[in-house]
């Protein structure tokens, strides 16, 4: 399970590369460029990267409405991504569903989901399809800390333990649902205690720290992959801007805000890698700015490509 | 030939497809060792295994979840919710999921599944356990709704639904579980989106979903004593439709009367009407288009109650009889 120093400091390319992007999306709202609203996890790069890290490539993702990460990190092609969230014939969804519902079928991205928990039981009949079919892959599943409090979060955790299903849920504990912070919505200190309840193990972890996420969502994978069923694992972490475009922070402080912001998983990963394999100042300046420039890249092929056709506007309700 | 029950009917095309094709497998509440509520997979358990005939704990939007899942990853679930009812439970999976999943991901993925639904009143079931459902369905671009009246319609519209590549929402009126008619003991399909003319006639054209089909030739034989030769018509598909035949029918009769069990405010009824008057139909019609659907209420336990909630074989006699006669 020990990653290769180019296998690091890819996942180092890969955190960058998401808050390039995030930083990217909110320039580009505020340009007017984007019609609708988006969901920025700057600050939760960690998470995604670590869990999906501790995947193969043919593994199933499920995501969520503050999904960039989760998309960058299963591998996205960066242009076709943000030709989605400009709205673009050649996004990956043809322009049809946007930031929350890219996905990227081909590449095992079933789907970021604009209903809080909304992927959560389609994570349980995917788990099945792998069961019953014997591919031997996984479906891991994220949400967030408000999901864990919906209807869906139960029946389908409980479903999938029944049944013992290769599935990983992964909860991005972010602390707040919307404005609702986890410390009021919840009665347990950790959301992960609650996997005792569907009788599978749970693990919280400091979702900042890419090893710790990468380690604990590995031994997941690997019992689910044994046949073992699945496991729940909690990553906290905290969102460094609103819920959405509409949000104004009146719910926390500027003080928490900041002191989260010492804790940026990227600067702390860099940090692990100077001492784990040398990485330089230098050296992680380049990965930064190469990411940035793939950024402007994508930006460049979705500004140039074309709208959807109004003439196929009704394509894909139907099979 | 030979004759089975709508329920048998049903059972035997799930046990047909799941022989042919092993991407096929079963998933409710009860569908095993129990057979379901209403017995309809009674059987299956013991040929097909645990494996493809799987029963759930009482989660119905885990069960809508998990055949969209599924069937989005390669194979083609058919689920049963026990009652039409609770697909209260499972709607969100059904709406924002499953019925938009195929067009938000840019027509790269299909979910192709069949939800079965036992719907209807005439048990004694109460507000709860009989209700119809469909037409909320029918609202949702992406899913189809089928809704099979006879034995035959059942088995051939269950075999096109699960090879189907779409979700299909599939209502099966409890009242018809028992009622029989020839089947054919081969696979064969009845398509997706075609209409049946169940009776011929040239004085007025019925259109009726589900039990009142059956309601509806009833009708029609009493009709037919007194000289009103009436045509029955069955959509069969709700949605998609087959506009076509019906307005080939009303062209024909100059008469239509619509019937369905379903509450009659925001019913499929309105749906039809309006596709009637909007078409070249509208041209031939000597009177108003009129519809005879459940009253505006919760379905009454009372035996009597009940009966009179929902249009019964005397209710469309006289509204038929009252159209032909040029009294509406």
């Amino acid at each position: 399970m020990t990653l290769t120093p180019e296998r690091q400091r890819d996942l180092l390319r890969q955190m960058w590369l998401i808050r390039a992007f995030e930083e990217k999306a909110e320039n580009l709202y505020a340009q007017g460029k984007i019609h609708g609203t988006m969901h920025l996890s700057i600050g939760m790069e960690a998470s995604a990267v670590g869990a999906v890290a501790a995947l193969q490539p043919d593994d199933y993702i499920l995501s969520t409405h503050r999904g960039h990460g989760h998309c960058i990190a299963k591998g996205a092609d960066l242009d076709r991504m943000m030709a989605e969230f400009m709205g673009k014939e050649t996004g990956y969804c043809r322009g049809r569903g946007g930031s929350m519902h890219i996905a990227d079928v081909a590449g095992g991205n079933l789907g970021a989901n604009g209903v809080v928990a909304g992927g959560i039981p389609i994570a349980v009949g995917v788990g099945l399809s792998q069961k019953m079919q014997g591919t031997g892959r996984v479906c891991l599943c994220f949400f967030g800390d408000g999901a864990a409090n919906s209807g869906p979060f139960h029946e389908a955790l409980n479903m999938a333990a029944i049944w013992t299903l290769p599935v990983v849920f992964v909860c991005e504990n972010n602390q707040y649902a919307m404005s609702y912070p986890a410390s009021k919505a919840f009665a347990i200190p950790r959301i992960s205690d609650r996997a005792a309840g569907y009788g599978m193990p749970g693990e919280t972890v400091d979702g900042n720290d890419l090893n710790a996420v990468y380690a604990a969502v590995s031994r997941a994978v690997e019992r689910a992959r044994a046949g073992e069923g699945p496991s729940l694992v909690e990553n906290v972490t905290y969102r460094w801007r609103g819920h959405s475009k509409s949000d104004a922070n009146r719910y926390r402080s500027r003080e928490e805000i900041e002191a989260w912001k010492e804790k940026d998983p990227i600067a702390r990963f860099e940090r692990w890698l100077a001492q784990a394999i040398s990485l330089s100042e230098p050296d992680a300046r380049a990965v930064e700015q190469a990411a940035y420039a793939a950024i402007e890249a994508a930006v460049a092929f979705a500004d140039a490509s074309p709208e959807p056709d109004l003439a196929a506007i009704e394509e894909g309700v139907y099979a | 030939m030979r004759e089975l029950s709508y329920l048998e009917a049903i059972r035997e095309a799930l046990q047909q497809e799941m022989r042919r094709d092993p991407r096929v497998f079963v998933i409710g509440e009860d569908v095993g060792v129990y057979g379901g509520a209403f017995g309809v997979t009674r059987g299956l358990v013991e040929e097909f295994g645990e494996q493809r005939i799987i029963d759930t704990p009482i989660s119905e939007l885990g069960i809508a979840g998990a055949i969209t899942g599924a069937a989005l990853t390669g194979m083609r679930p058919v689920g049963e919710i026990m009652f039409m009812d609770f697909t209260t439970l499972a709607i969100e999976q059904l709406v924002n999921q499953a019925a938009k999943i195929r067009f938000m991901f840019g027509g790269t993925a299909t979910v192709p599944f069949v939800l079965r639904c036992p719907a209807g009143s005439g048990t004694g079931a109460a507000a709860q356990h009989s209700q119809s459902l469909e037409n909320w369905f029918v609202h949702v671009p992406g899913l189809k709704v089928v809704m099979p009246s006879t034995p035959y319609d059942a088995k051939g519209l269950l075999l096109a639904a699960i090879r189907d590549d779409n979700p299909v929402i599939f209502v099966e009126q409890k009242l018809l579980y028992k009622t029989r008619g020839p089947v054919p003991e081969e696979d064969y399909t009845v398509p997706l989106g075609k209409a049946d003319i169940k009776r011929a006639g040239r004085d007025l054209t019925i259109v009726a979903t589900g039990v009142m089909v059956a309601r509806a030739l009833e009708a029609a034989e009493q009709l037919a004593r007194e000289g009103i030769e009436v045509e029955v018509v069955d959509p069969r598909t709700l949605k998609p439709l087959d506009a076509e035949l019906i307005i080939q029918s009303v062209s024909k009769t100059g008469r239509v009367l619509i019937v369905h069990e379903a509450a009659r405010t925001g019913g499929y009824g309105g749906e039809l009407a309006a596709i009637i008057a909007e078409s070249e139909a509208f041209d031939y019609l000597d009177a108003p288009i009129v519809r005879l659907a459940g009253r505006d209420m919760p379905i009454p336990y009372n035996r009597t109650l009940e009966y009179h909630t929902v249009p019964q074989v005397e209710n469309i006699v006289e509204a038929a009889r009252q159209l032909a006669q040029g009294r509406v």
